[in-house]
């Protein structure tokens, strides 16, 4: 029944969604931040443009923007991030650019629910020992947001591995893609999902449970 | 406790029409529920020369041929309900019942054999290119080096990276729609599929002379007719309705029809049963 799978590189294409899901999760943890602190800066301009971001973009399907970053931009504007002559490069360029875009809208909010878990009465101590905005935020109201939005994050990530799946739209050899050229070769549809359904539970269940722990571990007790 | 009936009518729903596909083969009805005299035909509905849905109905070689076998069946084209069964769809859809037969550029093969029936083939068909008219790529070792594009995971692009043009780079878009923006803005250089369907593409009247085929014919795709597994009685008639639409010119029509306006060179009408490998 399953003899067919040693003709597919299974494992292969999972550490593409793998490596997919790790470069856009620290891309998006990133920016993500910096877009929490845009918005909660004392510049209007700013928090304008922090709330317009992620306004904007988490309301665009992901499937617009990964396709729009392979048919806009490389196609139409010739931006192709270093890999003009390597498809496989570009789209996998291309999409971690997408998803850590678009999961940058989800974890600036989440960043951002953890600030206001943060009383007033620490930053306000802090700016009365001379702190600079960038020191309170780095040195006292971040590091204790964190701690409290690990499990919010959790989620994010989780979504962010199974949002990968995207990127098989633009051609990127994950396991969405993968999945697809099995269906069409063995004609088996239910088993075939059967077992990329399991295998992207055997990715994110284990996520889950770790950095629940950690989440219950770290959390600042009030 | 109303929802939870639901969800335990959906399980048996699901249950049966698991345990349906499992054994085939005894459907002595045709007409299903509806009670009229109809008939329910899978295509494909975006592929322009082959099988497309527009605003004024269906059209393509696939339908052309679906609706002469209905006829030869007995349905006249109004009694035709046309389905849209996508590549990863069409066995599921044959196993259920919900299509009668399938003639949407599905090629035969071992794996499909051991889940459907084909009647046919009906047409010969060969993965192929589709470039600028001005470009000149006369054989495949040309390619090497080139920008492909085709549908994600379709059999036109795993015979690329495989057999080949290993060397070419490969786009993979979700429609050709989306790659023949690309070929026309030489983001790609070659559209790779099924020469039917590129014949399709050249001859829509938007793209009328910018685009050739190339000619190489890569591999033999022998399209064939799905039906349910060991549903023969069906299989026999609709490879003599095949047969006669061969022998009375509406093959030819067809085909010139809808592959004529690109120049299209296409195989002789292959023999039932006699798949080319």
């Amino acid at each position: 029944m399953f003899d067919f799978l040693e003709d597919y590189d299974l494992l292969g294409a999972f550490w593409v969604t793998v490596k997919l899901t790790v470069y856009a999760g620290i891309g998006s943890l990133v920016w993500g931040t910096v877009l929490a602190a845009l918005r909660v800066s004392p510049v209007p301009v700013m928090r304008w443009f922090g709330t317009a971001y992620v306004n904007i973009v988490r309301n665009i399907p992901l499937t617009v923007i990964i396709v729009f970053s392979s048919l806009g931009l490389a196609d139409v504007f010739g931006i192709t991030l270093g890999a003009a002559d390597d498809f496989e490069a570009l789209g996998f360029r291309l999409s971690v650019l997408g998803l850590g875009a678009y999961t940058a809208a989800f974890v600036c909010e989440a960043v951002r629910s953890g600030i206001n878990t943060v009383p007033v009465g620490q930053a306000e101590a802090a700016r009365a020992l001379g702190l600079n905005f960038r020191q309170v935020l780095g040195l006292v109201v971040l590091p204790q947001a964190f701690r409290s939005v690990i499990g919010p994050l959790t989620n994010v990530l989780i979504a962010l591995t199974k949002n990968t799946t995207v990127a098989a739209a633009i051609g990127v050899g994950e396991a969405a893609l993968l999945m697809k050229e099995m269906i069409e070769n063995e004609a088996q549809l239910l088993l075939i999902t059967a077992i990329f359904a399991f295998g992207f539970v055997v990715l994110t269940l284990p996520t889950g449970l770790i950095l629940g722990w950690l989440s219950k571990r770290l959390a600042v007790k009030r | 406790m109303k929802v939870r009936k639901v969800t335990a009518a959906a399980a048996v729903a699901l249950a049966l029409s698991v345990t349906a596909t499992a054994c085939g083969g005894s459907d002595k009805d045709d007409n299903g529920s509806g009670g009229g005299k109809k008939i329910t035909i899978g295509i494909k509905f975006d592929q322009p020369g082959v099988g497309l849905k527009t605003p004024d109905g269906y059209t393509g070689f696939d339908v052309d041929v679906a609706t002469y076998v209905a006829k030869e069946l007995g349905y006249s084209a109004d009694d035709i309900e046309w389905k849209e069964t996508p590549s990863a769809d069409r066995e599921t859809a044959l196993q259920r019942g919900d299509v009668k037969f399938i003639a949407a550029s599905y090629s035969i093969n071992d794996e499909r054999q051991k889940k459907v029936d084909f009647a046919g083939p009906y047409l010969l068909a060969h993965q192929d290119l589709l470039v600028r008219s001005d470009d000149k790529i006369s054989k495949a070792t040309d390619l090497n080096g080139k920008k492909l594009c085709s549908v994600t995971g379709s059999t036109s692009a795993q015979n690329v990276k495989k057999t080949i043009a290993p060397k070419a780079q490969l786009k993979q878009y979700g429609t050709y729609s989306e790659c023949i923006n690309g070929l026309s803005s030489g983001a790609v250089d070659a559209l790779t599929t099924d020469d039917s369907i590129l014949a399709g593409y050249a001859a829509q009247d938007q793209y009328k002379g910018k685009f050739k085929l190339a000619g190489l014919k890569l591999t033999n795709e022998n399209y064939g007719i799905g039906i349910k597994k060991g549903d023969t009685k069906l299989k026999d008639k609709i490879n003599k309705a095949l047969e006669k639409m061969v022998k009375d010119k509406a093959w030819d029509k067809a085909v010139k029809d809808n592959f004529g306006p690109a120049n299209y060179k296409n195989d002789p009408a292959p023999k039932i049963g006699d798949i080319v490998k």
